[in-house]
């Protein structure tokens, strides 16, 4: 079955069958790598992407669910890597294995977008879903007030790249 | 610590061996001539300068250092780069950081497991910067026409002072390249006092990625034209499959193969079970749910947890299979008027739950294996995919990738050889990805274990006497018979105990003793194996047995450490360092006063444990803060640590994150993680029965190192053990009630 919908603002259509969840649509087909799989059963939020601008478990919701709707994945959260979140979580050195960061962040920047300054409890209740297997919860709370102070843009935002990038 | 199985001694017996550093740095010498080897895929150029497997310098002024192990989150891909750059004088925000490939002729151990990095490759790092430092000092030198000794290095550039003259490591490249480097062993070495890198902290090299969802992880892996493959195998351990619906299953959507793999019996290695391969994961998935598989009986589908407590029971009252260690008269110190204390302890099976959950893509072609993996020791794995395939290690290239958490899973490489197996079979690229259910029920867990402790305190409060039988799981048969020399004791992975484990050597008299149950389940080392649960139960009774003192539990524990210890059996070569009390209680002291102990009033339902540790090389103590509510909920309010792990944290932040993470690792742990065994299998499946720690539950943990004068040892696994006890203790501490079994969640934790 055909189903179309918006991934990161770019107009898509994939032809797979209707009880596939997201996750797979976008990992398998699509190729966008970032939302992870670690449960299948919406208990850890690795998988979590912005449906509509509402943090979703992509492992539990069928495509089906998302005709017409716009998807926002870690790729498409910022063009460069310059999300407040994304920033933060760099300066606050929070990754151990990364493993669970995709999920964390979009989790965050869902957060971010509705209460701009969070307090540990609401922290804490926005994120519980989830799981960190590294333990970098405290690092993730630090990050998330340090990108709720910062401003939206990065001036020096332009050609961040990673030290394990090859180019 | 990672010396209690066959498989873990040898690799420890490998590790000692080189961190004599003489064979080692030989291999690191050698420049890199072959060019299929190389990392970044550009043919290498004359003017590039590669001293070692470790650096290239390239004239356009690029520095590319090589992070040789596994990185599962341990920090290793940064920390060791960090160490090199340090004494090459780079400017460390402009290197590029590149994984090698699995080549141990050139690169030597690459292996995550056993905190061993920081021991094993802090000087041969070091000198591996050093040397080419001095060869672009060397070319600076001849360029001038100056003596070395007016040379100064900094941030990538060679400088002349008195001529006020500046050249950039990659201008000094092409000269570099012709000169010969001097011998590792005798090059000079910075004073610690003007590390730049070294003892800064610097953030993860693959942050970046990370944060923006590059491919990273072995599960992102992509070859051109592969397939995806599920992979199902017994519920009980080796059984073999009888028959399976395969016609049916060949004929769901997307499938393309469907096949028994037959396996064999040894846990570690391939089993049986039924691969199906489709043009999408979730295709060969959905496929897997109409899968009917008649599984072959297995002795050992009568196995259970119920049942191993019953045979622990009874095995603590019969005399014990092996004595491991025997000090003094510990039989008649129980008389003569000591206050005796008995208790039995016991921790469950856990699992490691990676969050990423094994998988492996596999190419076979024209009889060559290449591989993408994130294991823990990836050489282990080409082994035995060798072994199983018929293979030989040239035909077989290992990519290593990033891995999403290990604790120790990652070890083992069954996903390894399953992949190879069935890429094999099918003759295209093949992606083994395991579902969560898959992981948590073919893990090799932490073996449950069981002790059963006797202890006595004399009339003055001093700790004289200490009996462990420890009931543990291995091969009953060979554990009663006459100990044979230089060989293993015959105890499961990981589900053995060393003879000095504290409070060995420090107390006259000391009995440990042994016994064990026959046991299908697979096991193997979890974070601070075999630390990870006998610091719980050790340290526990400790805090019985000043309560019978009538003595502080922290100066009670400061009182046994200042014992002199009795002199330790240097033993094999490769036996870990000995445990030094001085170093212990200086932790100790650290965390006592960091945390206030014995000196805050703390409200009522509110309590303080303590507790220490030693492994891995590392001295840990630690504190817990717990308020428990009347209805038994706890809460911990906050964790301090103090750790010694020699003289140098060579990346702070990452130490802290490490420390703080093994913290609530067994925070965690202790609350509420369990596998039962029930028919031979595991109960448990998901995140949903095995709970991890979430954000709420999450307490301040405030970390201190004590700087002393002994090598930098690891941070991955030290900081683990002692939380528990020191949790277990501070809920004691409100309620009345010693724990004695985890996890908590099973225990009556009320109190009125």
């Amino acid at each position: 079955m055909t189903f179309t919908f918006k991934v990161n603002g770019k107009p898509t259509t994939v032809d797979v069958p209707a009880d596939m969840p997201l996750l797979w649509v976008l990992r398998d087909v699509l190729d966008l790598k970032g939302t992870k799989y670690g449960c299948g059963i919406g208990q850890c939020g690795a998988c979590t992407v912005h449906v509509k601008g509402t943090p979703t478990r992509s492992c539990r919701t069928p495509v089906q669910r998302v005709q017409g709707s716009e998807i926002t994945t870690i790729e498409g959260l910022s063009a460069e890597g310059t999300h407040p979140v994304q920033r933060a979580w760099e300066a606050v050195d929070v990754p151990q294995c990364g493993y669970c960061q995709a999920g964390q962040i979009m989790s965050a920047a869902a957060l971010l977008a509705r209460n701009s300054n969070p307090s540990d409890a609401d922290i804490d209740t926005a994120m519980n879903g989830n799981l960190c297997r590294c333990g970098t919860y405290l690092r993730i709370r630090e990050a998330i007030h340090k990108a709720a102070a910062m401003p939206a843009t990065d001036s020096n935002g332009a050609n961040r790249t990673s030290k394990s990038d090859k180019n | 610590m990672d010396t209690k199985t066959p498989v873990d001694r040898r690799q420890f017996l490998r590790v000692s061996a080189l961190a004599g550093g003489g064979v080692l740095l030989a291999t690191y010498i050698e420049p890199v001539a072959n060019a299929s080897a190389r990392l970044a895929g550009a043919p290498k150029s004359a003017a590039d300068f590669e001293p070692n497997a470790f650096i290239r310098i390239t004239p356009d002024g690029s520095i590319t250092i090589i992070a040789k192990n596994p990185e599962v989150g341990q920090g290793v891909r940064t920390m060791l780069p960090m160490i090199i750059a340090d004494e090459l004088d780079a400017d460390w925000s402009k290197v590029k950081i590149e994984q090698a490939p699995l080549d141990t002729t050139k690169f030597q151990r690459q292996v995550a497991g056993g905190s061993t990095a920081t021991p094993t490759n802090w000087m041969p790092m070091r000198k591996v910067g050093a040397t080419a430092r001095a060869v672009l000092v060397s070319a600076a030198a001849q360029t001038w026409n100056v003596p070395e000794s007016e040379l100064t290095t900094s941030a990538s550039t060679v400088v002349h002072q008195p001529s006020n003259r500046k050249a950039s490591y990659g201008e000094l490249a092409a000269k570099a390249a012709t000169l010969t480097p001097p011998d590792m062993e005798t090059v000079k070495l910075k004073d610690p006092k003007d590390f730049t890198i070294i003892g800064k902290g610097m953030p993860g090299v693959d942050n970046h990625k990370i944060v923006t969802g590059k491919p990273l992880f072995g599960i992102d892996v992509t070859v051109p034209g592969m397939l995806y493959a599920v992979f199902e195998k017994a519920p009980v351990y080796a059984a073999k499959v009888k028959s399976a619906n395969l016609d049916e299953i060949k004929k769901e959507p997307g499938v393309k193969h469907a096949f028994v793999v037959d396996g064999g019996q040894q846990l570690q290695g391939l089993l049986g079970g039924v691969a199906i391969v489709a043009d999408t994961w979730w295709a060969a998935r959905s496929a897997r749910s109409k899968l009917k598989v008649m599984w072959d009986e297995h002795p050992t589908s009568a196995q259970s947890s119920k049942s191993f407590d019953a045979q622990a029971a009874e095995l603590s009252k019969k005399p014990p299979m092996r004595s491991l260690r025997k000090d003094g008269e510990v039989e008649s110190a129980f008389g003569g008027g000591n206050k005796v204390v008995e208790a039995a302890y016991f921790y469950p099976f856990i699992s490691h739950a990676p969050l990423e959950p094994q998988n492996c893509t596999a190419h076979f072609k024209d009889g060559k294996l290449e591989i993408w993996s994130q294991s823990q020791t990836p050489e282990g794995g080409r082994a035995m995919c060798m072994q199983t395939l018929g293979l030989k290690d040239t035909d077989i290239t290992v990519h290593m990738l990033r891995g999403g958490g290990g604790f120790g899973r990652r070890l083992n490489n069954d996903y390894m050889v399953e992949a190879a197996w069935i890429a094999k079979e099918v003759g295209v690229p093949v992606k083994l990805l395991w579902t969560r259910e898959d992981d948590m029920q073919h893990d090799f867990y932490r073996p449950a274990g069981y002790h059963f402790f006797k202890g006595a305190v004399d009339g003055s409060g001093k700790l004289v006497a200490w009996k462990n039988h420890f009931v543990s799981f291995g091969d009953p048969e060979r554990m009663a018979a006459s100990p044979q020399p230089n060989t293993p004791l015959p105890f499961a992975p990981s589900a053995g105990i060393g003879a000095t484990e504290f409070p060995a050597r420090f107390i006259p008299h000391f009995a440990l003793e042994a016994s064990v149950m026959p046991l299908g389940v697979p096991t193997g080392a979890l974070r601070a194996p075999g630390s990870n649960g006998i610091a719980f139960a050790t340290q526990s009774f400790i805090d019985e047995l000043a309560a019978a003192a009538g003595k502080d539990p922290l100066q009670f524990r400061l009182d046994i450490l200042s014992n002199t210890p009795i002199a330790q059996d240097p033993g094999p070569a490769g036996a870990p360092p000995g445990f030094e009390g001085a170093r212990m209680r200086g932790v100790l002291e650290l965390v006592r006063d960091k945390s206030g102990w014995g000196k805050t009033t703390l409200p009522k339902g509110t309590g303080m444990g303590v507790a220490f540790h030693f492994s891995h090389r590392g001295y840990f103590a630690e504190v817990v803060q717990a308020t428990v509510a009347k209805d038994g909920t706890v809460k911990v309010d906050k964790v301090w640590v103090a750790g010694d792990v020699g003289s140098q944290i060579i990346n702070p932040l990452n130490a802290e994150n490490q420390v703080q993470g093994a913290v609530l690792d067994g925070i965690g742990e202790a609350l509420g993680q369990e596998i039962t065994i029930e028919n031979g299998k595991a109960t448990q499946s998901n995140f949903n029965t095995f709970p991890l720690l979430r954000l709420k539950q999450v307490p301040p943990v405030e970390v201190t190192f004590k700087i002393t004068d002994n090598p930098p040892t690891g941070l991955g696994e030290p900081a683990l053990p002692p939380v528990v006890p020191a949790l277990c203790s501070a809920i004691a501490a409100v309620t009345g009630k010693r724990i004695r079994s985890l996890p908590l969640s099973k225990q009556d934790l009320k109190w009125a």
